[in-house]
C-alpha cells in the first residue's frame, strides 16, 4: 500500500505524457486521415491507388514494429527526432491508416442522391462536402473513431519502450524502485481502464443515438 | 555521407527472423484457440446467465478491452508470479495472456454471431425434436461459425501482429529476432525493413486465404 502512495506523483506525471502523446496524436490523425479520406474518395484513380497500397500496408504492420522502424529508420533518412516525437509520429502514422478507413465507411454510406441533389441546386464540390456530406457522415464517423482513440491511448502504451516516460514506464520506474509489481500494474490498468471506458461508452451512447438514421 | 544500406548481415542471420515468425504464428494460432473456446464458453453462458453472470462477463470484456496488451503482458507476466505460487516461463505466460485477451473480443464476436442465427432455423430443430443440446451443437453453433468467419479471421490478423508485444518479455518471436539481430550487427534500418516486409506479406497471405475459406463457407442470405 505504500508503493502505491507513493508512486502516485511519479504516475501523474507519466499519465500527463500518456494524454499528451494521444492528444497529438488524434489531432495530427484525424486531419491528416481525413484528408487522405477523402483523396481515397473521390481523387483520380493513381491517387486513390496510392493511399490504398500505402494505408494497407500500413495497418498490416504490428504498431511496435512502426515505431522501432521509425525511430530507428528516421536518422538514416537524415531526420533525427528525440524519442517522444519518433513515437508520436509512428502512432500518427497508424492511426491516420485507420481514420481513413473510418471516413471512407462513413461518407460511402451516405446515400448518391444527397450528392447529386447538391449538384443540382448549384453547390460547387466543396460545398456539397461542407453542407452536404459532412454533416451527414460525422454522425456515423464519431463512434468508431472513438474506439480508435481508445486504441490510440492504449498504443501509446509502446512509446514506453523508447524510453518516454509515460504512465507505463513511470509504472515500470516505480517498481523498478519498489519491488512491488502487481498492485503498481493494477493500479495502472486501472488508471488506463478509467479513460478507455469513458470513450468507448460515449462511443456506445452516440451510436445509439444516431442509429435512428437508417435510410 | 549518409547512411550505407548493406543486408549482408540480415541475411547471415535470417534464421532468426525466419525461426522467429515460424513461432509469432504459432504464438497467434495456440491463443486464437484457446480465445476461441473462451470465448465461446463465455458466449453461451451470457445468453442463458442471469444479471451476475452477465456482469461478471461484461467486467472481463471490458477491463481487458480497455487496458493496453502490453501492460497486460507486463501484469501476467511479471505481476502475478509475486502473489500466486506458480512458475511460468515467458512464452507460457505471453499464450496466457494473449488467448485472455483474444477471449474478450471473441465473446462479442460470438455473442452477436448467435444472435444472427435465423429464428427458424432453431424453431425448425425443436419441430423434428431436437433437444435444447442438440439444437445447440447441431443448429446454433456451425451456422454462428459461418457467420462470425470473417470476424474471426480478422482477429487471428491482428492477433498475429500482438504477438511482436512478446518480444518485450523476450519471447523469441520475430520482433525480438530482429533486435537480436541488431545487437549483433547494428544494421538496424536494414534488420526492421526485411521484418516489416515479413510481417505484412504473411499477414496479407493469411488474410487471402482466410478470404478464400469465407467464401467457401459463406451463408446465402
Amino acid at each position: 500500500m505504500d508503493a502505491v502512495l507513493y508512486s502516485i506523483p511519479y504516475l501523474l506525471d507519466g499519465l500527463g505524457i500518456t494524454i499528451l502523446v494521444s492528444l497529438i496524436v488524434v489531432a495530427l490523425s484525424l486531419i491528416i486521415g481525413v484528408i487522405l479520406g477523402v483523396g481515397i474518395i473521390y481523387g483520380p484513380l493513381p491517387l486513390r491507388l496510392l493511399i490504398r497500397l500505402i494505408g494497407d500496408g500500413i495497418r498490416g504492420i504490428p504498431i511496435l514494429v512502426l515505431i522501432f522502424l521509425v525511430y530507428y529508420g528516421m536518422p538514416a533518412l537524415g531526420l533525427n527526432l528525440s524519442s517522444f516525437w519518433s513515437a508520436v509520429t509512428a502512432l500518427t502514422i497508424f492511426k491516420s491508416a485507420h481514420v481513413i478507413e473510418y471516413v471512407r465507411g462513413a461518407v460511402l454510406s451516405i446515400p448518391r442522391g444527397q450528392m447529386e441533389a447538391g449538384m443540382s441546386i448549384g453547390l460547387v464540390f466543396r460545398e456539397r462536402l461542407r453542407f452536404v456530406i459532412f454533416p451527414q457522415a460525422v454522425r456515423r464517423f464519431l463512434p468508431p473513431w472513438l474506439n480508435g482513440v481508445t486504441d490510440a491511448v492504449k498504443g501509446s502504451a509502446l512509446v514506453s519502450l523508447l524510453g518516454v516516460v509515460d504512465l507505463m514506464h513511470a509504472i515500470n520506474q516505480v517498481i523498478g524502485r519498489t519491488y512491488e509489481p502487481l498492485p503498481l500494474y493494477i493500479l495502472g490498468a486501472l488508471l488506463y481502464f478509467a479513460i478507455n471506458y469513458s470513450l468507448s461508452t460515449l462511443s456506445k451512447v452516440l451510436e445509439r443515438r444516431y442509429s435512428y438514421i437508417r435510410e | 555521407m549518409g547512411y550505407q544500406l548493406s543486408f549482408t548481415q540480415i541475411w547471415a542471420n535470417f534464421d532468426k527472423l525466419s525461426g522467429g515468425l515460424l513461432l509469432s504464428l504459432e504464438l497467434a494460432l495456440i491463443s486464437i484457440a484457446i480465445g476461441a473456446l473462451i470465448g465461446l464458453v463465455l458466449a453461451i453462458w451470457y445468453v442463458s446467465a442471469g444479471r451476475i453472470g452477465r456482469t461478471l462477463i461484461s467486467a472481463y470484456v471490458e477491463f481487458i478491452r480497455n487496458v493496453p496488451l502490453l501492460l497486460l503482458v507486463y501484469l501476467v507476466f511479471y505481476g502475478l508470479p509475486t502473489a500466486v505460487n506458480i512458475a511460468y516461463s515467458a512464452p507460457v505466460s505471453f499464450v496466457a495472456t494473449l488467448s485472455l485477451y483474444a477471449g474478450a473480443y471473441l465473446v462479442e464476436v460470438f455473442r452477436s454471431g448467435l444472435d444472427a442465427v435465423p429464428k427458424g432455423l432453431m424453431d425448425a430443430g425443436k419441430a423434428m425434436g431436437l433437444t435444447p443440446w442438440q439444437r445447440l451443437i447441431y443448429v446454433r453453433l456451425p451456422t454462428m461459425t459461418r457467420i462470425t468467419l470473417p470476424a474471426l479471421s480478422n482477429t487471428f490478423i491482428s492477433l498475429f501482429k500482438d504477438t511482436s508485444i512478446a518480444s518485450v518479455i523476450a519471447v523469441p518471436e520475430l520482433t525480438y529476432g530482429a533486435q537480436w539481430i541488431n545487437n549483433k550487427t547494428f544494421r538496424i534500418v536494414e534488420v526492421y525493413a526485411v521484418t516489416t516486409v515479413l510481417y505484412v506479406v504473411t499477414g496479407y497471405v493469411i488474410l487471402f486465404g482466410l478470404r478464400l475459406l469465407e467464401r467457401r463457407f459463406r451463408v446465402e442470405r
